[in-house]
């Protein structure tokens, strides 16, 4: 390691300003996530990964349950031997995480044992285990489907009266406000209950093969472990699915590309008669379950739902369409893919010395098999379905505070910290109840409008990688494992920030090729947009539901993600090269710039 | 079968004794149904004759023998005095015979083509083999004459300064020790080099490692242009690394015979020599000759100028990684759950 490097650290965190003009903005977040006293000691880094982008005062509440619920499973559930939970602090609407480790070799001995009746007891039920977790969310996902529309009618219906139910409707806005958190702090429980062990059996088999196999790429290793069939993919096959369906129908017509997603709806409906009605009933078919993925990684209240926004999918529908016209086939070889695996894990099994390694490599991939289906499925139901629910009935609290005159649109609900939220839900309820106008309407408009300039000003504003001492080592199994961040990879970012001259931004090899083209530097999901054919995408995180757009470039880069991301299993599939975890990719090309991906190499280089 | 030549597809491995190294290689290559460039072996038996009619004028083996390895003067001079006896003799009448009629059906009806004229040590020795040898490659022989030349060029290799000393340090018999020599077609080839089927750097056996520059394999081998390097996945034909360097200059076979250095056009010097498609069929050559042999191969190969067809020049046993003791990566587990310590127990 360079020694000059080694010395250096990242800023401290008191050194970090909040950006003038956006004070107040920094003080809605609660005292618990304010950079304080002891913080300059510890490391932090910036989780661009789950949230790339400055998060508005209500979307906090998912760094709040997450790390809630992942430190409770580390912590106190299966005693990971080695780490507890993770801290989290925001400055400047990013969010910084650090890790707690164990180093005292007692007590990692004591978690240990721990650890071994708990984790161990999972991976040897793990099917059991798995198939109640399902049916536990599902349950999840139908009690929050179940809350009840929100009303204020201005007087109690009678026959609420008549039955004698005794409690006003105002009193259920809170506990639907209530409900809705306590399910969306449920659901991130369900989340960490299987995911670190889940990764944690991967990437025992994954350090097996690259001691094994030293060059080995990181993308082999994910091909040998992945699923054919995981739910993540669905979203997409769904959308093949009416591509082919569409041409069967020959109602494919009616897909123009650039047309919105509401005109091609009434064109089907008006002018393709019985086969048009037909194609939008299999559209149904597939909005439920499955078009309840959005379009970011659904830590964003405004990463919406396909369901919610079709012009996500739709925008995809014509280039498949235009693909099953041309004659190809556009479903996914399931079999031809399952016997590809079969034969990898068989090839690799055979360069190995000696049966006691092959004895070893059986038992790991084994493992990794076993447990992989949660790792693969858990997002769509957690991170997608759900969150969607949760959004959705937060926007259904704005739409009636707006028309309360609490603000103007339903969307600024999002700009109140959650406990804010529920001291205006009960302002609502009290103004409601004793016929006194509500107290928000002359408060909330101009905290809006403050705070949606802040975060405007934020965005602008970019942010380091990392904050305090470097740690000699990175032991954190979880931060590894979730995050891919390693000592190596801090190195580069130190790296990076000393030599702003070089032309070259390296990452994790995600996807191998080489390609050319223009970068088209997306910092948010609304920026998807304006990607053209051809194009490069640069962006901080990406995601396995911006699919429809990975037919469109030629090649994705990301700040942040390992090679086990769902974006490089995306960019896999559709054999495009894809470098990831650069760190500061974003920060360093600029829109329009001409680059090289090697995503074999995990090396961009900037042309022009 | 003649004890004087053997044509590459009668002989294989198991003839190493009469053949050597290179040609029993280059006659399994073929069997296994690999293009190499065509030829034959003078075999030992040819040399054997050559040394018995030496030996009737004058003493060789027991000159040889009589030698003091740490007299360096008296071994040079013996050395020297050998060599110019090897080199001038006149062939056994059956030797020249067989090998001139051998040269021209090598040739064809077309007249004298160029050859390549390799030395192939039978030691299994691989320092031994190195000394004897390894700079006994004429390439862009033209004519008979020269042919015969450098066939003896190469049996007089045994006796450079540093074969004999390492003999005579073992004390090791010169009755047997003795040199087979490969004479082969000459490739023009566009593009040539090296393949390792094992990572040179780590042992890798899942990656191969290919080094290839413009021209003859010989300013690859000799180390004169930095090549082309690529690393590609033996299983998964995953190309993981591509470094493309500036390949400055290329042998080219001289107007009258042998090589020179000729400068490469501007426009190639930092062009792949190697197309991606040209890649994934030198792997799969290197899976098929690996799977002959039944270990990592270390293959020189080229392609030629005209056809773009691929021609393996030869291939022997990686020996580097294959000497190393490998200690297990993993052991089989009772409980199959505790390898995931080796994550979680924080020991790494």
């Amino acid at each position: 390691m360079n020694a000059s490097v080694k010395s250096q650290g990242f800023p401290l965190p008191s050194s970090l300003k909040v950006v003038p003009g956006t004070e107040r903005a920094q003080a809605a977040y609660p005292y618990t996530v304010q950079f304080g006293k002891g913080d300059d000691e510890r490391f932090w880094f910036y989780n661009s990964m789950h949230f790339p982008e400055p998060m508005s005062a209500f979307d906090m509440v998912t760094a709040e349950a997450a790390y809630c619920a992942l430190g409770s499973s580390n912590t106190r559930v299966h005693c990971l031997p080695t780490t507890l939970g993770i801290d989290h602090r925001i400055i400047n609407g990013r969010v910084y995480i650090g890790g707690n480790a164990v180093t005292d070799p007692a007590e990692i001995a004591r978690r240990t044992a721990e650890f071994q009746k708990r984790a161990f007891y999972y991976y040897a039920n793990w099917e059991r285990l798995y198939a109640q977790w399902r049916e536990k969310m599902l349950k999840l996902i139908q009690d929050a489907q179940a809350l009840p529309k929100l009303a204020l009618p201005e007087f109690e219906p009678l026959e609420h009266v008549h039955a004698g139910r005794g409690v006003a409707s105002n009193h259920y806005l809170l506990e639907t406000y209530q409900k809705t958190l306590e399910g969306y702090f449920r659901m991130w429980h369900h989340h960490f209950e299987f995911l670190l062990l889940g990764y944690g059996a991967y990437l025992t088999f994954f350090a097996f093969c690259k001691k094994a196999f030293p060059e080995i790429t990181d993308q082999t290793i994910a091909r040998m472990v992945a699923g054919i069939e995981a739910e993540i993919f669905r979203p997409d096959d769904e959308l093949r699915r009416l591509a082919r369906r569409a041409v069967e129908l020959r109602v494919d017509g009616h897909f123009v590309e650039g047309e919105a997603a509401d005109d091609v709806i009434r064109s089907l409906e008006e002018k393709a008669g019985e086969p048009g009605r037909e194609w939008l009933r299999e559209l149904a078919t597939s909005r439920d379950p499955w078009f309840n993925i959005n379009v970011g990684d659904g830590f964003y209240h405004y990463h919406r739902a396909w369901n919610d926004d079709l012009s996500m999918p739709f925008s995809g529908l014509p280039e498949y369409i235009r693909r099953v016209r041309a004659g190809e086939s556009l479903e996914r070889p399931v079999e031809k893919l399952r016997d590809e695996r079969r034969q990898l894990i068989a090839d690799y099994r055979d360069l190995l010395n000696t049966d006691e390694e092959r004895a070893a490599y059986d038992q790991m991939i084994g493992l990794a098999h076993r447990v992989f289906p949660y790792v693969e499925g858990h997002k769509f139901y957690c991170e997608h379905w759900y969150t969607n629910l949760f959004f959705n009935k937060i926007r259904e609290f704005g739409a009636l505070l707006a028309q309360h005159g609490f603000f103007k649109d339903q969307e600024d609900v999002f700009q109140l910290t959650r406990y804010e939220l529920e001291t205006a839900i009960v302002d609502l309820m009290t103004s409601w109840s004793n016929g006194s106008p509500p107290r928000g309407p002359d408060l909330w408009p101009q905290v809006v409008a403050e705070r949606r300039a802040a975060l405007t000003e934020w965005a602008r504003h970019e942010t380091p990688p990392a904050l305090g001492p470097v740690p000699d080592v990175i032991d954190d199994p979880a931060i590894v494992m979730l995050w891919g961040i390693t000592r190596e990879s801090l190195n580069q970012w130190l790296a990076a920030g000393s030599e702003p001259s070089s032309n070259e931004v390296r990452g994790f090899a995600a996807s191998s090729g080489v390609a050319e083209g223009p970068a088209c530097v997306v910092r948010s999901v609304e920026e998807i947009s304006r990607l053209r054919k051809g194009d490069i995408l640069v962006c901080q995180v990406t995601n396995p539901t911006w699919a429809p757009i990975f037919q469109k470039i030629a090649a994705a880069v990301s700040d942040i993600g390992g090679s086990m991301s769902h974006a490089a299993i995306v960019a896999r599939e559709y054999g495009l090269p894809a470098v990831v975890g650069t760190g500061n990719a974003t920060a360093r090309i600029k829109d329009g710039q001409r680059i090289r991906v090697d995503g074999g190499r995990g090396i961009v280089t900037i042309l022009q | 079968m003649s004890d004087i030549i053997g044509w590459f597809a009668d002989i294989g491995l198991a003839d190493r004794p009469q053949v050597g190294g290179k040609g029993g290689s280059l006659g399994e290559l073929q069997r296994a149904g690999i293009a190499v460039p065509g030829g034959f072996v003078v075999k030992t038996g040819a040399f054997e004759r050559f040394v018995r009619s030496l030996e009737r004028d004058a003493p060789v083996r027991a000159r040889i023998e009589s030698l003091n390895a740490d007299d360096l003067d008296g071994v040079r001079a013996c050395c020297g005095e050998m060599r110019a006896r090897v080199e001038a003799a006149e062939l056994p009448r059956d030797v020249l015979e067989e090998l001139s009629a051998s040269h021209a059906t090598l040739c064809g009806s077309g007249g004298p083509s160029p050859v390549a004229v390799r030395s192939s040590a039978t030691t299994e020795d691989a320092a031994d083999a190195s000394f004897a040898g390894l700079q006994d490659t004429y390439l862009w022989v033209t004519t008979l004459e020269q042919t015969l030349r450098k066939v003896r060029s190469c049996w007089a290799s045994l006796y450079s300064v540093e074969s004999v000393t390492y003999r005579r340090k073992r004390e090791l018999p010169e009755e047997g020790v003795a040199m087979a020599v490969v004479v082969q077609k000459m490739v023009d080839a566009r593009t040539a080099g090296v393949m390792f089927t094992r990572s040179p750097l780590t042992g890798d056996r899942s990656v191969m490692t290919i080094e290839g520059a413009w021209g003859l394999g010989s300013a690859v081998v000799g180390g004169e242009v930095t090549p082309d390097r690529w690393v590609i996945g033996k299983i998964t034909g995953e190309i993981s690394v591509r470094e493309i360097s500036d390949k400055a200059i290329q042998h080219v076979p001289a107007p009258g015979g042998g090589i020179e250095h000729v400068a490469v056009e501007e426009s190639a010097r930092g062009a792949p020599c190697l197309s991606d498609e040209e890649l994934q069929a030198l792997r799969t050559i290197g899976r098929r000759v690996e799977r002959q042999y039944g270990r990592p191969q270390d293959i020189e190969w080229a392609v030629e100028r005209d056809t773009n067809a691929i021609l393996l020049l030869q291939s022997r046993p990686e020996t580097v990684w294959s000497a190393k003791e490998a200690a297990p990566v993993a052991k089989p587990a009772e409980d199959p759950l505790s390898h995931v310590m080796s994550i979680f127990g924080g020991q790494r």
